[in-house]
């Protein structure tokens, strides 16, 4: 007998005491916890985003679409960083002509190639504000899953108040599943050690959010 | 590491006495889960709604458990229209089978892992080992519990009992015999011990060609894998290599990617106090050119079958994982992980173990009794599961035998021998208590000779007393003394109860 005609045989056997319930999975759940915590305007809604994320240690800058490409110039001179990774499609006029070297991600590039990298810049598909939450699923202005792991500085661009929202149950609505999907709610941590958080240790240890508006 | 079934291990009491003496065992203990006891009421008390979340965690766990091969059938269709590959596996040494077997057909002689209950469940790595694949962990916990030779005392922070002295003892001694060694001079600041293990692991995610890993979660509408992790090294296990080998506990399946808005709210505000942990990966079988090129799925039975048919024991099923009934038992506090000599401490393990292990050895028949039933635990259980019910439920069937199912079968168990002098006392209490006449002079003779009284019981109730204080026996029993005084204050005591009972 296969290993699935086995567990499939237990599992059957262990619920033959089992009356059937007749409830259809669409009703066996009480789905009347909150859609989201509180009422918010949009800008509200926002600023809980900022407070959130900095809660976590992440570093919140916030712009206007034209400020933008000056904003980025500026983080990635304070950093020193010489180097830029962006995924194969970024609005044009974030990164600016001038500054870093611009790096692509290609399918043949290493993870070591990746780890010589001074910072990498993406965008984001959702954020949710109750978390201080970004979500990251692989769309062309966010690349592959390892860009944002493996250099230790990521600047992230969210388009607000359009991509963010209040809640986790909003977020899952907006998100393929399809898609590799990457949930980061401030930067790489640890509190392994006599449960003292610590910020980096595998991912960047570095994580900048820029709240751009007008989008 | 003496493998994840902690083989030989002494039973509850005796593993305990001998945590509770460990003085810097206690205090690191006691640190670690008072302080995050206290954030994460915090944490709950932001969600108004929490009551009704739990609620429906529950609600989603019951309804799968209750349809489990269904939904089974369901994620194995939706895993491999994805592009995965489902295999199934009844107990650990078939699970340990197929994994050495896929990692053999790579050509590959390591592998990096994320953090996994399941695969130290099976005890995969020594299976690994013993196949000459060598397993390197990689979460920080999971290091330094590694390469100290030791075994996890706690469900999310496996090396809880050390602290960071100790960390860095371990570090210097034994990195270089895994890679890359200690940076020298390496202090015991937390930030400084998280750092060299940065160094340490990263030569080995970025030449890794096989990861292995558990899940959190797995869903059975679309065959989405989520695991839930903090510092990125799960990030790094999960996306840089080209073969991707999980293992997963065929209860970690919910039907419907709407079920994680409930679990994603619950999961980290239960487990590590935060509002949301760090990184979450979730991946639907593979994708091309992101992340690994193969993915192979090992679903595992492993004793849950043989919980899932226990009628009231089934609810243990529901555990995600959280370890938040870890961090309120006084029992755990004081014992430790270790105590319960299995990869499921704290009160889900003195539940879990037993059921999926059998109460057979003298281990798996003590742990329904490490607990003082106080409830902590189910009250701050994201999804209720009744753990103290649990618990009196096996201790019926430790004492007294009866039937369960063990490998899919069912089968009669018979009375633990251990317990003979509890039932032999009970039956005495039993009769006493239906002769009022012999109780009386009893208790006379009792408090008479109660200056003779032994401290400890002779013969086979010397284990009962051993982990008891002995009651002191009154210098009259409580019957003459309440006919001699009307409860103390004469006709006075009765008054003043009526009194406070019209007020």
């Amino acid at each position: 007998m296969s290993g699935r005609d086995r567990v499939l045989g237990r599992v059957r056997r262990a619920l033959a005491d089992v009356p059937a319930d007749g409830l259809a999975y669409e009703q066996a759940v009480d789905r009347g916890y909150a859609r989201e915590h509180g009422e918010r305007t949009a800008e509200e809604t926002v600023d809980l985003l900022a407070e959130n994320l900095a809660d976590y240690r992440a570093i919140v800058h916030r712009c206007t679409e034209d400020e933008v490409a000056g904003l980025l110039m500026r983080l990635y001179a304070e950093r020193g960083s010489r180097t830029v990774l962006v995924p194969p499609e970024l609005p044009p006029h974030w990164p600016a002509a001038v500054g870093p070297v611009r790096i692509h991600d290609r399918a043949v590039s290493t993870p070591h190639e990746l780890d010589r990298v001074d910072s990498v810049l993406t965008g984001c598909a959702v954020a949710i504000a109750e978390t201080g939450t970004i979500v990251l699923d692989g769309s062309p202005d966010q690349g592959r899953r390892r860009i944002t792991l493996v250099p230790d500085h990521h600047v992230c661009v969210v388009r607000v108040p359009g991509q963010v929202v209040a809640s986790v149950p909003q977020a899952l609505e907006r998100l393929d599943p399809a898609r590799p999907l990457t949930w980061i709610s401030g930067p790489s941590a640890t509190s392994d050690i006599e449960l003292d958080r610590v910020e980096g240790v595998h991912g960047p240890r570095t994580l900048e959010v820029v709240l751009m508006s007008g989008a | 590491m003496s493998g994840g079934t902690f083989v030989g291990m002494p039973a509850f009491p005796a593993a305990a006495r001998e945590a509770v003496g460990n003085t810097t065992l206690r205090a690191n203990l006691r640190h670690a889960t008072h302080t995050i006891r206290d954030k994460r009421a915090r944490a709950v008390a932001e969600l108004s709604d929490w009551d009704r979340l739990r609620e429906a965690g529950k609600r989603i766990k019951d309804h799968t458990l209750r349809h489990l091969d269904r939904y089974l059938v369901q994620l194995e269709e939706s895993v491999e229209r994805a592009g995965g590959t489902v295999h199934w596996a009844a107990d650990a040494e078939e699970a340990n089978r197929i994994v050495a077997g896929l990692v053999r057909a790579t050509g590959e002689t390591e592998v990096v892992k994320v953090k996994s209950m399941a695969t130290q469940e099976i005890g995969l790595n020594e299976a690994l080992e013993a196949e000459g694949i060598r397993a390197y962990e990689t979460d920080l916990a999971e290091l330094i519990v590694q390469l100290g030779h030791d075994r996890p005392s706690h469900i999310l922070v496996p090396a809880i009992h050390r602290n960071r002295g100790e960390i860095r003892d371990i570090f210097r001694e034994e990195m270089a015999g895994w890679g890359r060694p200690a940076p020298d001079g390496l202090t015991d600041t937390p930030a400084e011990l998280a750092e060299a293990a940065r160094l340490h692991l990263r030569e080995k995610f970025l030449r890794a060609k096989v990861g292995i890993s558990g899940a959190n979660f797995m869903v059975a509408e679309t065959g989405t894998l989520v695991v839930v992790e903090s510092e990125g090294n799960g990030r790094m296990c999960l996306t840089l290599p080209e073969t991707l080998i999980s293992v997963v506990g065929i209860e970690k399946v919910v039907p419907a990617w709407r079920d994680l808005e409930v679990f994603l709210q619950t999961l980290p505000r239960s487990s590590t106090a935060e509002r949301m942990n760090p990184y979450t990966s979730m991946w639907t079988g593979t994708t091309d050119e992101d992340g690994p090129s193969t993915f192979h799925l090992v679903l595992l039975d492993n004793g849950r079958t043989d919980t899932l048919a226990d009628e009231v024991g089934r609810q243990a099923l529901r555990c995600i994982r959280c370890s938040a009934c870890l961090n309120v038992c006084p029992v755990y506090e004081r014992a430790g992980g270790h105590a319960y000599g299995s990869v499921y401490p704290g009160p889900i393990g003195a539940i879990l173990s037993p059921q999926l292990r059998g109460t057979g050895s003298e281990i798996d028949a003590s742990l329904p009794y490490a607990s003082s039933l106080c409830g902590a635990c189910y009250e701050v259980c994201p999804v209720a599961i009744d753990i103290p019910e649990v618990l009196v439920h096996l201790r019926e069937r430790v004492v007294q035998g009866g039937e369960a199912t063990r490998g899919g079968n069912r089968v009669t168990l018979k009375p633990a021998k251990g317990h003979a002098a509890e039932r032999a006392a009970m039956r005495a209490a039993g009769l006493a208590f239906a002769r009022p006449g012999a109780l009386r002079a009893g208790q006379r003779l009792a408090s008479r000779t109660r200056r003779l009284h032994p401290r400890a019981l002779p013969g086979p109730g010397r284990a009962w007393s051993a982990t008891r204080d002995l009651p002191e026996v009154p210098v009259e029993p409580f019957r003459d003394w309440w006919q001699r005084t009307r409860g103390g204050g004469g006709g006075s005591g009765d008054d003043r109860t009526t009194e406070g009972n019209g007020r």
